[in-house]
Protein backbone atom coordinates (compact mmCIF):
# COMPACT_ATOMS: atom_id res chain seq x y z
CA UNK A 1 0.00 0.00 0.00
CA UNK A 2 1.18 3.49 -0.81
CA UNK A 3 1.28 6.01 2.01
CA UNK A 4 1.82 9.72 1.85
CA UNK A 5 4.89 10.95 3.68
CA UNK A 6 6.42 14.29 4.44
CA UNK A 7 10.12 14.74 4.98
CA UNK A 8 12.11 17.79 6.02
CA UNK A 9 15.87 18.01 6.21
CA UNK A 10 18.30 20.74 7.22
CA UNK A 11 21.54 21.18 5.29
CA UNK A 12 24.67 22.86 6.61
CA UNK A 13 24.89 26.59 5.82
CA UNK A 14 28.42 26.27 4.40
CA UNK A 15 27.08 24.99 1.05
CA UNK A 16 26.60 27.07 -2.06
CA UNK A 17 23.20 27.29 -3.78
CA UNK A 18 24.30 24.86 -6.47
CA UNK A 19 25.41 22.32 -3.87
CA UNK A 20 22.07 22.61 -2.09
CA UNK A 21 20.19 22.01 -5.31
CA UNK A 22 22.43 19.08 -6.10
CA UNK A 23 21.80 17.33 -2.78
CA UNK A 24 18.05 17.92 -3.00
CA UNK A 25 18.07 16.49 -6.50
CA UNK A 26 20.03 13.51 -5.26
CA UNK A 27 17.36 12.64 -2.71
CA UNK A 28 14.52 13.21 -5.13
CA UNK A 29 16.23 10.86 -7.58
CA UNK A 30 16.69 8.37 -4.78
CA UNK A 31 12.97 8.50 -4.06
CA UNK A 32 12.08 8.12 -7.71
CA UNK A 33 14.37 5.11 -7.99
CA UNK A 34 12.37 3.52 -5.20
CA UNK A 35 9.11 4.03 -7.08
CA UNK A 36 8.02 6.95 -4.96
CA UNK A 37 5.84 9.67 -6.38
CA UNK A 38 7.03 13.14 -5.38
CA UNK A 39 4.02 15.42 -4.93
CA UNK A 40 5.62 18.56 -3.54
CA UNK A 41 9.06 19.99 -2.99
CA UNK A 42 9.68 23.20 -1.13
CA UNK A 43 12.80 25.16 -0.41
CA UNK A 44 12.48 27.37 2.66
CA UNK A 45 15.93 28.82 2.14
CA UNK A 46 18.46 29.72 4.80
CA UNK A 47 16.74 29.90 8.17
CA UNK A 48 17.96 30.60 11.65
CA UNK A 49 17.89 27.61 13.96
CA UNK A 50 16.22 27.92 17.34
CA UNK A 51 19.27 26.30 18.93
CA UNK A 52 22.70 25.36 17.54
CA UNK A 53 23.05 21.96 15.86
CA UNK A 54 26.61 20.78 15.31
CA UNK A 55 27.85 24.28 16.14
CA UNK A 56 25.78 25.77 13.31
CA UNK A 57 23.24 28.50 13.91
CA UNK A 58 21.63 28.54 10.47
CA UNK A 59 20.62 25.94 7.92
CA UNK A 60 18.97 25.32 4.57
CA UNK A 61 15.51 23.83 5.05
CA UNK A 62 14.03 21.59 2.41
CA UNK A 63 10.70 19.80 2.36
CA UNK A 64 9.56 16.93 0.14
CA UNK A 65 6.13 15.33 0.08
CA UNK A 66 5.85 11.96 -1.56
CA UNK A 67 3.80 8.81 -1.88
CA UNK A 68 5.68 5.59 -1.33
CA UNK A 69 5.76 2.14 0.20
CA UNK A 70 6.60 2.02 3.87
CA UNK A 71 9.80 0.10 3.22
CA UNK A 72 11.33 3.09 1.43
CA UNK A 73 11.45 5.17 4.61
CA UNK A 74 14.11 3.07 6.29
CA UNK A 75 16.33 3.27 3.22
CA UNK A 76 15.79 7.01 2.93
CA UNK A 77 16.77 7.59 6.54
CA UNK A 78 19.97 5.56 6.20
CA UNK A 79 20.77 7.73 3.17
CA UNK A 80 20.20 10.80 5.33
CA UNK A 81 22.53 9.48 7.99
CA UNK A 82 25.26 8.78 5.46
CA UNK A 83 25.04 12.28 4.01
CA UNK A 84 27.31 14.56 6.01
CA UNK A 85 25.74 17.74 4.69
CA UNK A 86 22.49 16.94 6.48
CA UNK A 87 22.46 18.08 10.08
CA UNK A 88 18.86 17.20 10.95
CA UNK A 89 15.93 15.41 9.32
CA UNK A 90 12.35 14.40 10.08
CA UNK A 91 10.10 12.03 8.16
CA UNK A 92 6.55 11.17 9.07
CA UNK A 93 3.39 9.73 7.63
CA UNK A 94 0.76 12.33 6.82
CA UNK A 95 -2.66 11.65 8.29
CA UNK A 96 -5.94 12.46 6.58
CA UNK A 97 -6.11 16.04 7.82
CA UNK A 98 -2.50 16.76 6.96
CA UNK A 99 -3.14 15.74 3.36
CA UNK A 100 -6.18 18.02 3.15
CA UNK A 101 -4.19 20.87 4.69
CA UNK A 102 -1.31 20.52 2.24
CA UNK A 103 -3.57 20.35 -0.81
CA UNK A 104 -5.36 23.51 0.35
CA UNK A 105 -2.04 25.23 0.87
CA UNK A 106 -0.92 24.24 -2.60
CA UNK A 107 -4.09 25.71 -4.10
CA UNK A 108 -3.58 28.99 -2.24
CA UNK A 109 0.00 29.13 -3.43
CA UNK A 110 -1.06 28.62 -7.03
CA UNK A 111 -3.63 31.38 -6.72
CA UNK A 112 -1.03 33.74 -5.27
CA UNK A 113 1.40 32.95 -8.04
CA UNK A 114 -1.27 33.78 -10.58
CA UNK A 115 -2.04 37.04 -8.82
CA UNK A 116 1.54 38.15 -8.28
CA UNK A 117 2.34 39.26 -11.83
CA UNK A 118 -0.71 41.55 -11.78
CA UNK A 119 0.45 43.24 -8.56
CA UNK A 120 3.90 43.78 -9.96
CA UNK A 121 2.41 45.35 -13.03
CA UNK A 122 0.35 47.76 -10.97
CA UNK A 123 3.43 48.69 -8.91
CA UNK A 124 5.35 49.38 -12.05
CA UNK A 125 2.52 51.45 -13.36
CA UNK A 126 2.35 53.76 -10.32
CA UNK A 127 5.74 55.49 -10.66
CA UNK A 128 4.93 56.28 -14.24
CA UNK A 129 1.86 58.15 -13.05
CA UNK A 130 3.94 60.21 -10.61
CA UNK A 131 6.29 61.32 -13.33
CA UNK B 1 -9.82 53.96 62.06
CA UNK B 2 -10.38 50.92 59.96
CA UNK B 3 -13.32 51.98 57.94
CA UNK B 4 -14.91 49.59 55.64
CA UNK B 5 -13.76 50.03 52.08
CA UNK B 6 -16.59 50.66 49.73
CA UNK B 7 -16.57 50.17 46.02
CA UNK B 8 -18.87 51.88 43.59
CA UNK B 9 -18.98 48.81 41.47
CA UNK B 10 -18.85 45.36 42.97
CA UNK B 11 -15.36 43.90 42.79
CA UNK B 12 -15.10 41.04 40.39
CA UNK B 13 -14.17 38.00 42.37
CA UNK B 14 -14.65 34.55 40.93
CA UNK B 15 -15.72 35.75 37.51
CA UNK B 16 -15.00 32.71 35.47
CA UNK B 17 -14.06 33.19 31.87
CA UNK B 18 -15.63 30.54 29.75
CA UNK B 19 -13.00 28.29 28.27
CA UNK B 20 -13.41 26.93 24.80
CA UNK B 21 -11.40 24.93 22.37
CA UNK B 22 -10.09 27.30 19.73
CA UNK B 23 -9.66 24.49 17.24
CA UNK B 24 -13.27 23.47 17.48
CA UNK B 25 -14.42 27.08 17.33
CA UNK B 26 -12.46 27.94 14.20
CA UNK B 27 -12.75 24.46 12.73
CA UNK B 28 -9.01 23.93 12.47
CA UNK B 29 -8.44 20.28 11.69
CA UNK B 30 -4.68 20.17 11.38
CA UNK B 31 -2.03 21.75 13.61
CA UNK B 32 0.90 22.79 11.47
CA UNK B 33 4.33 22.32 13.03
CA UNK B 34 5.88 24.83 10.63
CA UNK B 35 3.94 27.79 12.00
CA UNK B 36 6.10 28.79 14.97
CA UNK B 37 4.12 31.90 15.84
CA UNK B 38 0.89 29.95 16.09
CA UNK B 39 2.45 27.27 18.28
CA UNK B 40 3.92 29.94 20.57
CA UNK B 41 0.41 30.55 21.90
CA UNK B 42 0.59 27.15 23.53
CA UNK B 43 3.97 27.63 25.18
CA UNK B 44 5.06 29.46 28.29
CA UNK B 45 8.09 31.73 28.52
CA UNK B 46 10.47 28.84 28.98
CA UNK B 47 9.12 27.09 25.92
CA UNK B 48 7.15 24.49 27.84
CA UNK B 49 3.81 23.29 26.55
CA UNK B 50 0.93 24.85 28.49
CA UNK B 51 -1.59 22.52 30.10
CA UNK B 52 -5.07 22.05 28.75
CA UNK B 53 -6.55 23.69 31.82
CA UNK B 54 -4.98 26.99 30.74
CA UNK B 55 -5.40 26.87 26.98
CA UNK B 56 -8.83 25.29 27.03
CA UNK B 57 -8.11 22.97 24.11
CA UNK B 58 -9.96 19.71 23.92
CA UNK B 59 -7.96 16.55 24.49
CA UNK B 60 -8.00 15.64 20.82
CA UNK B 61 -6.36 18.89 19.79
CA UNK B 62 -4.07 19.14 22.80
CA UNK B 63 -2.50 15.89 21.62
CA UNK B 64 -2.07 17.33 18.14
CA UNK B 65 -0.58 20.54 19.52
CA UNK B 66 1.92 18.63 21.61
CA UNK B 67 2.93 16.52 18.65
CA UNK B 68 3.34 19.58 16.44
CA UNK B 69 5.43 21.35 19.08
CA UNK B 70 7.67 18.34 19.44
CA UNK B 71 8.18 18.12 15.69
CA UNK B 72 8.97 21.81 15.53
CA UNK B 73 11.49 21.44 18.35
CA UNK B 74 13.24 18.59 16.57
CA UNK B 75 13.61 20.71 13.44
CA UNK B 76 14.90 23.72 15.42
CA UNK B 77 11.83 25.77 14.53
CA UNK B 78 11.08 26.08 18.25
CA UNK B 79 13.64 25.88 21.06
CA UNK B 80 13.69 23.05 23.58
CA UNK B 81 14.66 25.41 26.39
CA UNK B 82 14.75 29.20 26.56
CA UNK B 83 14.16 32.17 28.77
CA UNK B 84 11.95 35.14 28.04
CA UNK B 85 10.52 33.89 24.81
CA UNK B 86 7.72 36.46 24.76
Amino acid sequence: MMNQYETVFILTPVLSDAQVKETVKKFINFLKENKAEVTLKENWGLKKLAYPIKHKTTGFYNLIEFKAEGSVIGKLETQYKREEKIIRFLTFKMDKNAVIYSTKKKKLKNQKQNKKPQIQQSKQAKPQLKK
Amino acid sequence: MAEQIRYLTPVAVDTKKDKYCRFKKHKIKYVDYKDANFLRQFLNEQGKILPRRLTGSSLKYQRKVSKAVKRARHLAILPYVTDLMK
